[in-house]
C-alpha cells in the first residue's frame, strides 16, 4: 500500500458541530493538541438548523425555574428512559455553558431588563429558552467557531502558527477509528476535495457526528446526518444504545419535493392551526386516545374556544402530543384521504386575518413563500412527519462521556446515547451539546495528559482501512451484465434510494412486526448490493464515491434500528409499535444494546436473521433517591414498576 | 470511455466530442421515454453545467427532468444521480440556512437550494457556474480559504474584563445592529461578487471583503466589547488593515445576499462614517496635532 | 480578471438578464441634468420672477444678482465677481451629491463602470477604490452635508417667500408655489435621509439605550434613508424643474397661474 500521511495530535474531534467545537475549545484549553475533522466547510454543521432555543433553567422569565425543575421535565419528556445522571448534569451545567457563550461574543435576544430572554416551549414548565429569533443553532455555531478563531489568534501571537495547538481539517471524512491493541489511537481520515488518505494519531478521539437521519426518506436532517458516529463506535468495539428511538415531528413540509421533510413549527398549531383531511374534517377529534379523553376537547366549538379561554376549555387534538399526532396523520393518508401530496391540510388562512398571521409566524410565512410559493394567509400547507432526531447513540460515562468499552474513545451530543431517553424535548438538544461536548472535551484531555507512549496505529488496519475506503473504485471495472458476487455494479445513489425508501415505510414512525422483519430482509440485501457499489471518475472531491462510503455507516445504523424496534414490544417515545400500542413498565429500565457481531460468521452479511448486529438486553442503574424524590408518587407509579417503587 | 450506471447515461469530456453528442441524445430519449410522460408538470430542460478542474474546464450540455417545485440543486442533483455521478456540487442543509451551495446561475450568484425551477421559462437555457472569485476545486466546487484566513485577521470580540458570565446586561436595541450582521451564514456569495477582488486578485491581500469587513462593524457596535479598553482601534483597522477604502459602495454584495443583510447601508457605510469620525474630522486632526506637538 | 487557479470561464459575464438597462438609464439621467444645469448655470439670466427665485441662483452672493426684494441676495462677494453667481452657491449642493453614498454608486457605475453591474467584470486592469487621492476625498461628504442643510434652510426661505405674488404681497399662492413646496420637501427629505446624517443623529452612538431621543431620531431617519436612492432622484428632478419653471415664467414662455 502507498504511504500514508500520518500527523501527531493529543486530541481528534470527529465532526464540528456544537458538541465537536464545544470540545475541541475545551481540549484545546487543557492544553491538548487539538485537531477538528468534519465533512462540510467549517461553520456550516447541521447545529445551524436549529431554531428554538438552548434550554438552561436560567430563570431569566420566571424565578420558579431551576435545575430540578428542568431535570423532572427531562425525565418526564424521555418517559423516564433517560440515563438520570446524564439528565442530572445536563439541568444543572446548562446555565453555565449559555452565559459562557456570552462572553464568546454571543448575542441572544433580552428581557426588558437586559438579561438572556426565554422562551416557552413543548414540555418545558417554565419559559426557558435561550434564542436569537428563530436563528438560535446559527448563532451557536458561529459563536463557537469565532471563539475557535479567537483561540488560533492566541497561538499565532505565541507559536506563530494558527493551527499550532487547534486545528480544523474541513471537507474531510473519517472512515474508522484506529486502534492499538484495545485502545484507540487515531483515525483514519480521507480529504473529500483531493481523495487523499491521511492518518491522525491521537490516544483519545471525540465522536461529535450527530444523528442518522438521511437513512430515511423523509428527513429534517441534511446530508451529513449519516449516522458516521454511530457506525465508527461500532467498528471500533464500542456498543450503542436506545436505536429504537427516532423521533418524528409530525408537521414537515410535504412539497415541494426540494424541500420535503423540512420542519413546520409546532406554534403553527399552539397559535390555532388546524388539520384537515381532503374532505376537509378535522381529523384529530377521531383520533383522541381514550386516556387524554378528558384533557381534550370534543367538539370544534370548545377547542376553538380554548385559545381564548384556556382555564374553562380543553385544548384541541391538535396538540396531542407528537407520536398521536404523526400516528393520525399517517392513518388518514393511508386511508386515502391525504393531500395531493401524500399529506394532510395544516390551515392557518381560514383561522386569523393575514396580518396576525404574518406578526405571529413570519418564518414560516416566509418559508412557505420562498421555498413552496404557497402563501398560508391565503392556501392551507400541506404536511406529514419527518424523522427530526435520534435519541439513541453511543454508551457512554454519563460523568466523562467515554464510550463504554473503548478506552480513549468519547462521544457527545446527538452521537451519544442516553440523555433523552425515549423522546427528546424541544431545545434539550442545544444544550446537551454544550453541556456534554466540554465534559468530553475535557476528559479526552485528561485522557490523553494521562497517556505516556504515543499511539502507533496498527499498520495492517490502515491498509485495509484503505482498502475499504477504495472499493468503490474497482467496482468500477465490473461492467453492467459482467458477474461480481453475482451482480453487476450498483448505483449508490439508487441504493440509498432504496434504503431510505425501506427505512420509512417498514421502521418509520409506525411499526410493525412483519414490516421490520420486512425491512431486515431489505437490509440484507442492500448489504449485499452495496459491496458492490461502483462509482466513476477519480477520487478529487467525487460525491459518488463518498455516498459509497457512507453507505456502510447508513446500513449498519439502520440494521441497530431495525432490530432494536423489532425486539422492543412496548410503545414509548419515539418508538411506536402498532401492536403493542402502550407503554409497559417493565421495559422502563431496560436498555437494548447493540454490537457489531463478531467473527462474522460466513454469510452473515447476506442474511437478514443473522447480519452485523448483535443486539443484547442491559437493565439501567436505578434512579438516585434524591432525584426520585423530585416527583409525585403518582406519577412514578406510571413509569416504575412496583418492585422499583418499594426498593 | 466509461462505464453506464444502471440509470443512466453519462457525459463526459469536451461538449462539442461526437461521443458525447450521442449519449445526450440517447439521454433525451430516455427522459422523453415513458417515465416521464405520465408525471404532470414535468418537462426536460436544458442545463449548461461547468465542468472541469484548476487545469481547465468548461460548459457541459444536459437534458434533464424538472419537476413541479423543484430548486436548481434538485437538478443539479438528478444529474449527480442520472447522468453524471461524479459531478461535484457542495451543499449541506438545502434549506438556505448553511450557505454551502453557493455558485452562479445564469451569471448571478446565488444559492443553488434557494433559486426555484419556476423563475425560468422552459425553453431558456440554464448555465451554472461556480463562484468565480475564487480558486475552482471541481466542476461547481471552489476553494474559499479565502474567506476563512480572511475571517483570522480580523481581531475578535474582547470580553469585558469586569464582567464574569451571567453579568452580562444588554438592551435588545443595543444589540439589534449587530444581531442582524450575525444572521450570516457565510455563504461567501458577497465575496465571491465583490469586484474588488473579483475583478483584481491582487486586491485580495489588503481587502477583507463585505463579509469580514461587516464583522467589524458588528464587533464595534456590540455594546460590551472592550477593545478600546484594550489599546484596540477596530475603526482604524477596519481602514488601515482591511481595506474598507476599497470598498466602493457599489452595492452588490447587498444585491446577492441571500438572508437579506442590508451590508452596505447598515455596516460598510456606518463603518466609513466611524472611519471619518477619527480621521477625516478636522477638528480631531487639530486636536490631534496640538496634542502630539505638545508631547 | 482570470487568476490561473479560478474556473477557466472566457466570458466576461453570463448574465443572460438585461443588466446594462440601470447604469444606462443611470448615466443617461445624470447626463441630463448635467447638460441642463451646466446650461442654466452659466447662462446667468432668466433665474427670477417675482415671486420665484430658481433654485440654482439661491443664496445669491455677488452684486451681479437680480435685485430679488426680500429675496437671499447677500452681496458677499462684492463687485468683482463677474460670473454668473449661481456658480459660487451650486459647488455645494454639487458637492454634496457628487459624495453621496447614493450617487457615487450611480456614478461608479453608470459613468466609470466599476463594476457596470454585479458579476459584470469591469474593463479597468488596476483597482484602488477611494484609498487614495482624488477618490480618498470623498470622505469628506459630512461637511458638504453641513453646508446642505444650509442650502436647504435658504431654499425653505425661498419657499415661504413664494407665499407672495409678484406685488411682494402677501397670502398667495400660485402653481410656483407648489412647485417650490413640492421641491423644498424632497430636498429637505433627500438631505435628512442622507447616510452622514443618520450617523451623525445617532448611528454613531454604541448605546442607545442611553440615548432614547437620538435612538428615535436614528430610527426616522434610518427610514428615510431606506429610499435615499429614490429621494435623490425625485429631488434631482424637482430641483430641476424648479428651476425650468422659473425659467419660462422670465422668458414669458409661460404665465403662473394664480390660485388666490
Amino acid at each position: 500500500m502507498a504511504h500514508v500521511d500520518r500527523q501527531a495530535w493529543d486530541v481528534v474531534v470527529v465532526g464540528a458541530g456544537g458538541a465537536g467545537l464545544r470540545a475541541a475549545i475545551e481540549a484545546r484549553e487543557a492544553g491538548m493538541r487539538t485537531a477538528v475533522i468534519c465533512k462540510s466547510l467549517f461553520g456550516k454543521a447541521h447545529t445551524v438548523m436549529a431554531e428554538g432555543g438552548i434550554a438552561a433553567s436560567m430563570a431569566n422569565v420566571n424565578e420558579g425555574d431551576s435545575w430540578q425543575v428542568h431535570f423532572r421535565d427531562t425525565m418526564r419528556g424521555g418517559k423516564f428512559l433517560n440515563h438520570w445522571r446524564m439528565a442530572e448534569l445536563h439541568a444543572r451545567e446548562a446555565p453555565d455553558r449559555v452565559w459562557e457563550l456570552e462572553t464568546w461574543g454571543a448575542l441572544f435576544d433580552r428581557t426588558p431588563d437586559g438579561r438572556i430572554s426565554q422562551r416557552n416551549f413543548g414540555g418545558h414548565e417554565y419559559p426557558r429558552l435561550a434564542h436569537v429569533g428563530d436563528r438560535t443553532g446559527l448563532e451557536l455555531i458561529r459563536t463557537l467557531q469565532q471563539k475557535i478563531v479567537s483561540l488560533q489568534q492566541e497561538d499565532e501571537r505565541e507559536f506563530g502558527a494558527h493551527d499550532a495547538r487547534l486545528k480544523v481539517f474541513q471537507e474531510c471524512t473519517v472512515t474508522r477509528v484506529l486502534k492499538e491493541g484495545d485502545k484507540v489511537a487515531g483515525a483514519f481520515c480521507y480529504e473529500r476535495e483531493s481523495g487523499r488518505f491521511f492518518v491522525l494519531e491521537a490516544p483519545a478521539v471525540v465522536l461529535a457526528t450527530g444523528g442518522i437521519g438521511k437513512s430515511f426518506k423523509v428527513t429534517s436532517n441534511s446530508w451529513e446526518y449519516t449516522g458516521d458516529g454511530h457506525a465508527l463506535a461500532l467498528l471500533a468495539g464500542a456498543p450503542l444504545i436506545n436505536m429504537e428511538f427516532v423521533q418524528f415531528h409530525p408537521t414537515g413540509m410535504v412539497w415541494p419535493p426540494s424541500v420535503k421533510g423540512i420542519l413546520v413549527t409546532e406554534s403553527v398549531r399552539g397559535d390555532g392551526g388546524v388539520l384537515r383531511n381532503s374532505d376537509g374534517r378535522r381529523f384529530m377529534f377521531d383520533y383522541i386516545p381514550d386516556v387524554f379523553k378528558e384533557k381534550y376537547a370534543q367538539t370544534e366549538e370548545e377547542g376553538d374556544r380554548w385559545y381564548d379561554d384556556p382555564d374553562n376549555n380543553r385544548r384541541p387534538p391538535e396538540l396531542l402530543p407528537r407520536d398521536e399526532v404523526a400516528r393520525a396523520i399517517n392513518a388518514e393518508v393511508k386511508a386515502g384521504r391525504g393531500s395531493p401530496h401524500g399529506g394532510v391540510f395544516l390551515d392557518v388562512s381560514t383561522r386569523m386575518p393575514a396580518e396576525v398571521i404574518k406578526r405571529r409566524l413570519p418564518s414560516m410565512h416566509h418559508q412557505f413563500k420562498e421555498l413552496a410559493d404557497v402563501d398560508i394567509t391565503a392556501e392551507p400547507m400541506e404536511v406529514g412527519p419527518t424523522c427530526h432526531y435520534v435519541m439513541g447513540g453511543v454508551d457512554v460515562d454519563p460523568d466523562t462521556a467515554a464510550a463504554n468499552g473503548v478506552p480513549g474513545l468519547f462521544a457527545a451530543g446527538e452521537v451519544a446515547g442516553g440523555m433523552h431517553g425515549s423522546n427528546r424535548l424541544g431545545g434539550n438538544s442545544l444544550s446537551d451539546l454544550l453541556v456534554f461536548g466540554r465534559r468530553a472535551g475535557l476528559h479526552a484531555a485528561e485522557y490523553a495528559a494521562a497517556v505516556t507512549a504515543r499511539p502507533d496505529p496498527d499498520e495492517r488496519a490502515i491498509d485495509a482501512a484503505e482498502a475499504e475506503a477504495l472499493r468503490p473504485f474497482s467496482a468500477e471495472d465490473q461492467r453492467p451484465g459482467a458477474v461480481h458476487d453475482g451482480g453487476p455494479a450498483e448505483n449508490p445513489y439508487t441504493l440509498h434510494q432504496e434504503l431510505q425508501q425501506a427505512m420509512n415505510d417498514l421502521v418509520g414512525i409506525i411499526r410493525r412486526e412483519g414490516e421490520m422483519a420486512e425491512a431486515l430482509d431489505r437490509l440484507a440485501g442492500l448489504r449485499v448490493r452495496a459491496r458492490r457499489a461502483g462509482v466513476e471518475g477519480h477520487r478529487q472531491y467525487n460525491p459518488g464515491w463518498h455516498l459509497s462510503i457512507d453507505l456502510r455507516n447508513m446500513l449498519l445504523v439502520s440494521e441497530c434500528v431495525a432490530r432494536a424496534a423489532l425486539e422492543r414490544e412496548e410503545s414509548r417515545g419515539g418508538h411506536t409499535r402498532d401492536d403493542h400500542p402502550t407503554m409497559d413498565r417493565r421495559w422502563r429500565n431496560i436498555n437494548l444494546v447493540c454490537e457489531l457481531a463478531d467473527g462474522r460468521a460466513e454469510g452473515a452479511e447476506a442474511d437478514p436473521a443473522l447480519g452485523q448486529i448483535r443486539l443484547t438486553r442491559r437493565e439501567t442503574p436505578p434512579i438516585r433517591p434524591d432525584l426520585l424524590e423530585l416527583f409525585e408518587k403518582e406519577e412514578l407509579m406510571k413509569y416504575l414498576t412496583d418492585e422499583e417503587l418499594s426498593r | 470511455m466509461s462505464s453506464q450506471m444502471a440509470n443512466g447515461q453519462r457525459t463526459d469530456g469536451p461538449a462539442a466530442g461526437g461521443d458525447t453528442a450521442d449519449a445526450r441524445r440517447t439521454a433525451v430519449q430516455q427522459a422523453d421515454g415513458p417515465g416521464s410522460a405520465g408525471t404532470s408538470g414535468a418537462y426536460l430542460a436544458h442545463f449548461r453545467v461547468w465542468r472541469g478542474d484548476a487545469d481547465g474546464g468548461g460548459l457541459e450540455d444536459f437534458r434533464v427532468e424538472v419537476h413541479e417545485g423543484e430548486v436548481v440543486l434538485d437538478i443539479i442533483h438528478r444529474l449527480q444521480a442520472t447522468q453524471a455521478s461524479d459531478l461535484a456540487v457542495r451543499w449541506n442543509c438545502k434549506a438556505g440556512k448553511c450557505g454551502s451551495c453557493s455558485a452562479e446561475i445564469n451569471g448571478r450568484p446565488r444559492l443553488l437550494c434557494m433559486t426555484r425551477m419556476s423563475v425560468f421559462g422552459r425553453t431558456e437555457t440554464i448555465t451554472v457556474t461556480p463562484m468565480r472569485a475564487f480558486p475552482v476545486i471541481r466542476d461547481l466546487v471552489t476553494d474559499v480559504s479565502f474567506n476563512y484566513t480572511k475571517a483570522r485577521e480580523i481581531p475578535s470580540f474582547v470580553p469585558p474584563a469586569e464582567l464574569g458570565p451571567g453579568e452580562y446586561r444588554m438592551q435588545q436595541e443595543d444589540v439589534n445592529r449587530s444581531q442582524e450582521f450575525r444572521k450570516c451564514i457565510e455563504c461567501f456569495l458577497c465575496q465571491n461578487t465583490c469586484h474588488v477582488v473579483r475583478d483584481h486578485e491582487e486586491n485580495k491581500p489588503v481587502f477583507a471583503g463585505p463579509r469580514f469587513l461587516m464583522r467589524i462593524a458588528e464587533l464595534d457596535m456590540h455594546p460590551l466589547d472592550a477593545a478600546p479598553d484594550n489599546g484596540l482601534d477596530r475603526r482604524r483597522t477596519a481602514q488601515d488593515d482591511h481595506g474598507l477604502g476599497y470598498c466602493n459602495i457599489t452595492k452588490c454584495c447587498t444585491e446577492v445576499c441571500p438572508e437579506n443583510i442590508k451590508i452596505t447601508d447598515n455596516a460598510l457605510i456606518p463603518l466609513k462614517e466611524r472611519a471619518v469620525d477619527r480621521k477625516y474630522d478636522p477638528l480631531v486632526w487639530l486636536g490631534n496635532k496640538i496634542r502630539r506637538r505638545g508631547e | 480578471m482570470h487568476a490561473a487557479s479560478r474556473a477557466a470561464i472566457p466570458a466576461r459575464h453570463l448574465r443572460t438578464d438585461r443588466w446594462w438597462l440601470a447604469p444606462a438609464c443611470t448615466a443617461a439621467g445624470l447626463l441630463a441634468f448635467v447638460v441642463y444645469s451646466t446650461w442654466r448655470a452659466f447662462a446667468n439670466a432668466d433665474y427670477y420672477h417675482a415671486p420665484y427665485v430658481s433654485p440654482f441662483y439661491s443664496p445669491c452672493l455677488a452684486e451681479n444678482c437680480h435685485t430679488m426684494r426680500g429675496g437671499p441676495n447677500w452681496e458677499i462677494f462684492g463687485s468683482w465677481w463677474g460670473l454668473s453667481p449661481a456658480l459660487l452657491i451650486l459647488i455645494f449642493p454639487l458637492g454634496f451629491r457628487l459624495t453621496c453614498y447614493y450617487y457615487r454608486k450611480a456614478y461608479y457605475r453608470g459613468f466609470w463602470a466599476s463594476p457596470p453591474a454585479c458579476a459584470v467584470a469591469e474593463p479597468h486592469k488596476k483597482y484602488t477604490g477611494e484609498t487614495r487621492f482624488p477618490l480618498i476625498l470623498q470622505n469628506i461628504h459630512r461637511y458638504f452635508f453641513y453646508f446642505a442643510v444650509l442650502v436647504a434652510l435658504v431654499l425653505t426661505y425661498d419657499t415661504a417667500l413664494a407665499f407672495r405674488d409678484e406685488h411682494y404681497a402677501w397670502g398667495h399662492m400660485g402653481l410656483g408655489t407648489l412647485v417650490f413646496l413640492a421641491n423644498i420637501v424632497l430636498i429637505w427629505a433627500y438631505t435628512l435621509s442622507c447616510h452622514s446624517c443618520r450617523h451623525i443623529v445617532g448611528g454613531r452612538l454604541r448605546h442607545f439605550s442611553k440615548h432614547p431621543v437620538r435612538y428615535r431620531l436614528w430610527g426616522w431617519v434610518g427610514k428615510l434613508n431606506e429610499r435615499h436612492m429614490l429621494l435623490a432622484w425625485c429631488s434631482l428632478f424637482s430641483v430641476g424643474f424648479a428651476d425650468l419653471y422659473v425659467y419660462l415664467l422670465a422668458t414669458g414662455a409661460f404665465a403662473d397661474p394664480r390660485f388666490f
